[in-house]
């Protein structure tokens, strides 16, 4: 095995370039050596001026997703060895703007995520002295694999349609809108659904399946996202046949 | 649409990239959804075809013998059976998302994906028998 | 509150006609198009499908065999349009030329089964 491998990484300077290029660099190539390794590497070693983002080294920050060979890849989980002999081609996520080298810009997520209301909705809350809110574990299965979502947005950088429209509320936000959907102490499901029966909600989806194959949590917002259609298929006949019964 | 915040207007260059018409190209899941979107072509084509023997059965024996020579045209013959490659394809890739789009819980628990997949392949020949069987005259 | 989109009704009807596309438009595309043609198997002949059709189920059956493919057809092929080419901005012409043939479709197949004697 080869003592290092060449890495292709993006660069852009944003007061400088028009558009992006790639320098490459070489990398030691260690068996317990990932992407990220060999990122921070490079900065520390050969060129302090490279950016990217990065907290955890461990899966769950959520910070370090790129492009990797045109995947998108935790890069704190994708091992150097697996890309042998290289080069190994490590882009920014595709789909965002790039703010710089390795860096996207995540504010469009960030609102969209806000938007559909992630977090327990009430009509009314219990006063404290009523006590928790319980929840059988059949319950909690419901939601729990929604609830894994890191907000890393490699299922953005997969899904064609959120490259296309720039309303798409895309798939990591519609799995977590139904996150709270199927929590049982959760009341906002009619909100959310107003907002996500839409065609930038729900709708715009073509079930390319992508979403699903890249993430790295097993969140499956695919599926959460066709499953919330019929949801909202059914409410949709429902308030068709029976106007008066509205929720 | 979305407000600007203020921490990001000091970004004015950021390079948005631009998404090519032929991105389905490039990725083979990708190639393989837009193949999936466009096996629909092959049900028209099959509907158009459906559409065109009721009109010749409708219009007598003479038309539905012409009709049956029409279809042992080598290139219908070779449409039908590209369609059919399709259609297949469509059945294939449909019945292998419904654990995905329609998961069931016994228990609370979700069934395996493979335990709600299957059960579509059983439906898919009894009804193919089923139809076979009553055309060939039972 | 923001109005809810006629989506629900197009899906539903992309759904069923996924089905039914799926369930048994390869066996009569087997039959009819590939196995009777190349003379696989014994073709049925004018009277028995005439027979056959002449039945108010299979009138039924085959209606719903054109006519719900069609409206599968029509929505995978307009997000195809859109997203494959790009061409959302001829949204209304897409969106008619897709929902019109199916529609277009659906009558045939009523005028046609409602009229053979």
């Amino acid at each position: 095995m080869a003592d290092t491998i060449a890495l292709e990484v993006t660069r852009y300077c944003p007061e400088r370039d028009a558009e992006p290029s790639f320098q490459t660099f070489e990398a030691p190539l260690r068996k317990d050596w990932v992407v990220l390794d060999a990122l921070n590497y490079i900065k520390d070693k050969v060129d302090g001026s490279l950016s990217f983002r990065w907290s955890c080294r461990m899966g769950i920050c959520g910070s370090c997703g790129m492009m990797v060979n045109g995947e998108p890849k935790l890069t704190c989980a994708t091992f150097l060895s697996n890309y042998a002999p290289g080069p190994i081609r490590v882009q920014p996520l595709q789909y965002f703007p790039v703010v710089r080298d390795l860096v996207i810009e995540m504010t469009d997520f960030l609102n969209k995520l806000k938007a559909v209301k992630p977090w327990i909705v009430r009509r009314e809350e219990k006063p404290l002295s009523a006590g928790e809110y319980l929840q059988t574990p059949e319950q909690m299965d419901a939601y729990k694999q929604y609830s894994m979502c890191i907000n890393c947005m490699l299922c953005y950088a997969a899904c064609p349609v959120y490259g296309l429209e720039k309303h798409f509320k895309g798939p990591a936000v519609l799995a977590l809108a139904q996150r709270y959907n199927k929590d049982s102490r959760d009341q906002g499901a009619g909100e959310r659904t107003d907002l996500l029966s839409q065609e930038d909600g729900i709708w715009d989806c073509t079930f390319v399946g992508e979403c699903t194959k890249v993430c790295p949590k097993n969140v499956d917002p695919a599926g959460a996202i066709q499953q919330y259609k019929l949801t909202a298929t059914i409410e949709w006949f429902q308030s068709l046949l029976m106007p008066w019964g509205a929720k | 649409m979305n407000e600007t915040p203020a921490y990001t207007e000091f970004h004015p260059r950021w390079y948005r990239p631009r998404v090519s018409t032929y991105w389905w190209l490039w990725r083979w899941p990708y190639l393989k959804f837009i193949i999936r979107e466009l096996s629909s072509l092959s049900v028209v084509s099959f509907v158009v075809m459906a559409l065109l023997q009721l009109s010749a059965l409708r219009r007598g024996p003479q038309a539905y013998a012409e009709f049956q020579e029409l279809v042992k045209h080598p290139f219908l013959i070779a449409l039908a059976a590209v369609s059919l490659f399709f259609v297949v394809f469509h059945a294939i890739t449909w019945f292998n998302l419904t654990p995905s789009a329609m998961p069931v819980r016994v228990k609370g628990k979700r069934l395996p994906d493979f335990l709600v997949a299957a059960p579509n392949y059983v439906v898919w020949l009894v009804l193919s028998g089923a139809v076979a069987w009553v055309v060939l005259g039972g | 509150m923001p109005k809810r989109s006629n989506e629900p009704l197009l899906w539903s009807l992309f759904s069923a006609g996924g089905v039914v596309a799926a369930f048994l438009i390869p066996v009569h595309l087997f039959l009819f198009g590939v196995a009777f043609p190349l003379g696989w198997l014994p073709d049925p002949g004018y009277q028995r499908l005439l027979a056959l059709v002449r039945h108010p189920l299979t009138r039924i059956y085959l209606f719903v065999l054109c006519s719900l493919p069609l409206f599968h057809w029509a929505h995978r092929f307009r997000y195809t349009l859109y997203d494959g080419l790009q061409i959302k901005h001829l949204n209304e012409l897409i969106f008619t030329f897709c929902y019109g043939g199916a529609m277009a479709g659906t009558a045939a197949a009523g005028y046609l089964l409602w009229t053979i004697r």
